[in-house]
């Protein structure tokens, strides 16, 4: 009995010991290839860490499934947002001629866009569905400019790891990495359906990445802000959403 | 069950002050410590996937469903999001941020105890020994006798202290193979990261809606199977069989050995 609980107690310590180094050193790997998400921290965030690992080690490349010109929803659903500001109420009676899309942060030249620059360049579409975390979905057109082309302008510092997005909602801001960034099916997206994108589903500019779902999906952005770090922000969880409880990647 | 009952019993045979060890146990380790895992999980998943529900308590047939389309069918309760039209003058409290987190937080533990359950239990050979009905019990009138004697609320024989009968068999493997596999299938396909590389998992569903109304269909499923599965064990006695569930073994065999 006492030689076997001792064989016992040596196993169990061990493989304690095992499991531990070996978590170790498995925090220490997912670190260091981008697998932690900023949002790991707190109650939920084994949970989302391995969500975003996985999802990061799978999808890295994958493409959002497109749909065919017939399957578009004839009727997209408007989403709420918060009452329009002054400031976007009188960008708006100009028709957009004012607005400008800030880039800065980790980038060799910072500079502005207008909505004529940024339709200027080679412009993308792409027939997705939005996925609401409520459960709710539509299929639409979207057109605009890939995020990539326009970082591509500015110059990425090499040691940028995350793209910080703020629209001109309230306290509205989220974040997401350079796998997503660069991404060819992410748009700074300004069109909708063959025409402008409307107000209501964000226009004149909406972040449009179909990987996540919809709430990734900011409208009226203003300033995109390169970082190697998402401490620098906020709570340091990655988005405005995230401090709210709602996960920060959520290709889930 | 096997190894296990082979280590207490060897065990017991080096260690004479525990008498009850000679007799295998009703439930090995394995069964009983993912069997608790996977009651955590299963509530931790329900509650926050109702929660989740109610943010749109509306379901759709095929790829694309939203307040502007007509659903396949709708639960009659309050939301917990303004713009759905539900009837009631009211909307609950949003819910889904720690909802979802521990939604997703207690998948990965399922799937992970799931796998551990169905490794182990194929090469303990588990699911033979334990799960998979004999030709006898197979029988048409075998299995007919079992369900009406559990529909008039008959308390299960001596034998299945010790042993599952062909019905509750059947139904664990269906559980097991089948609806589990299920769950998580259709949960999967919902996930626009997890589609965008394997899309099949969503197109062989018939579309995303498709997917979240099946998620549902399986998960009721699952409650239903939860029900029968609770009154058995009332039936049958809920003390000792939560105990053997704990401890491994049941009332009966102390009384005997």
């Amino acid at each position: 009995m006492s030689t076997l609980s001792r064989r016992k107690l040596i196993i169990s310590g061990l493989t304690a010991t095992a499991g531990v180094a070996g978590l170790g050193v498995a925090a220490g790997l997912a670190q260091k290839y981008g697998l932690v998400p900023p949002d790991h921290g707190g109650l939920y965030g084994a949970g989302a860490t391995l969500t975003y690992a996985a999802q990061r080690l799978l999808t890295r490349h994958s493409m959002a499934r497109e749909f065919s010109r017939s399957q578009i929803s004839p009727r997209p659903f408007q989403n709420e947002f918060a009452p329009l500001t002054e400031d976007f109420k009188r960008l708006q009676a100009g028709g957009f001629a004012d607005y400008r899309l800030t880039v800065d942060g980790m980038v060799h030249e910072p500079a502005s866009f207008s909505m004529g620059d940024l339709k200027s360049y080679p412009s993308r579409s792409h027939i997705t569905e939005v996925v609401c975390e409520e459960g709710w979905s539509y299929i639409a057109e979207w057109i605009g400019v890939p995020l990539s082309h326009v970082l591509n302008l500015v110059g990425v510092h090499p040691q940028a790891r995350y793209v910080v997005y703020t629209s001109t909602e309230p306290n509205t801001w989220d974040s997401i990495d350079m796998a997503d960034a660069l991404h060819p099916q992410t748009f700074l997206c300004y069109g909708m359906n063959g025409s402008e994108l409307p107000v209501p589903h964000g226009g004149p500019v909406r972040m449009r990445l179909p990987r996540q779902l919809g709430y990734k999906n900011l409208k009226f952005i203003t300033r995109l802000t390169l970082t190697d770090s998402m401490k620098k922000f906020g709570k340091g969880c990655g988005s405005a959403a995230a401090e709210f409880g709602y996960a920060w990647y959520v290709g889930i | 069950m096997e190894t296990v009952g082979h280590v207490e019993a060897f065990v017991a045979s080096s260690s004479p002050a525990v008498p009850a060890a000679t007799v295998p146990p009703r439930h090995s380790v394995l069964v009983r410590v993912t069997h608790w895992i996977t009651t955590l999980c299963f509530f931790a998943l329900l509650l926050t996937g109702a929660e989740i529900v109610i943010s749109h308590p509306r379901f759709y047939w095929g790829e694309t469903g939203n307040v502007l389309t007509t659903p396949l069918f709708q639960l009659h309760i309050p939301s917990s999001r303004r713009l759905v039209p539900t009837g009631y003058g009211y909307v609950l409290p949003d819910q889904n941020g720690w909802s979802r987190a521990l939604h997703f937080q207690a998948a990965w533990l399922a799937i992970l105890t799931g796998l551990f359950y169905a490794i182990s239990g194929f090469f303990t050979r588990h699911f033979w020994k334990d799960l998979l009905p004999s030709k006898a019990g197979l029988s048409w009138r075998g299995l007919w006798h079992e369900i009406v004697d559990r529909l008039r609320f008959k308390r299960p024989g001596e034998a299945d202290a010790s042993s599952y009968n062909a019905l509750q068999r059947l139904s664990y493997l269906f559980v097991i193979f089948v609806l589990f596999p299920l769950v998580i299938w259709t949960g999967l396909a919902m996930s626009p990261g997890f589609d965008s590389a394997f899309p099949a998992t969503v197109t062989l569903l018939g579309g995303r809606q498709s997917a979240r109304t099946l998620h549902f269909f399986v998960s009721v499923a699952l409650v239903l199977f939860l029900f029968v599965h609770l009154m058995m064990i009332f039936l049958a006695g809920f003390w000792s069989r939560t105990k053997a569930m704990i401890t491994g073994r049941t009332d009966v065999r102390r009384e005997r050995s």
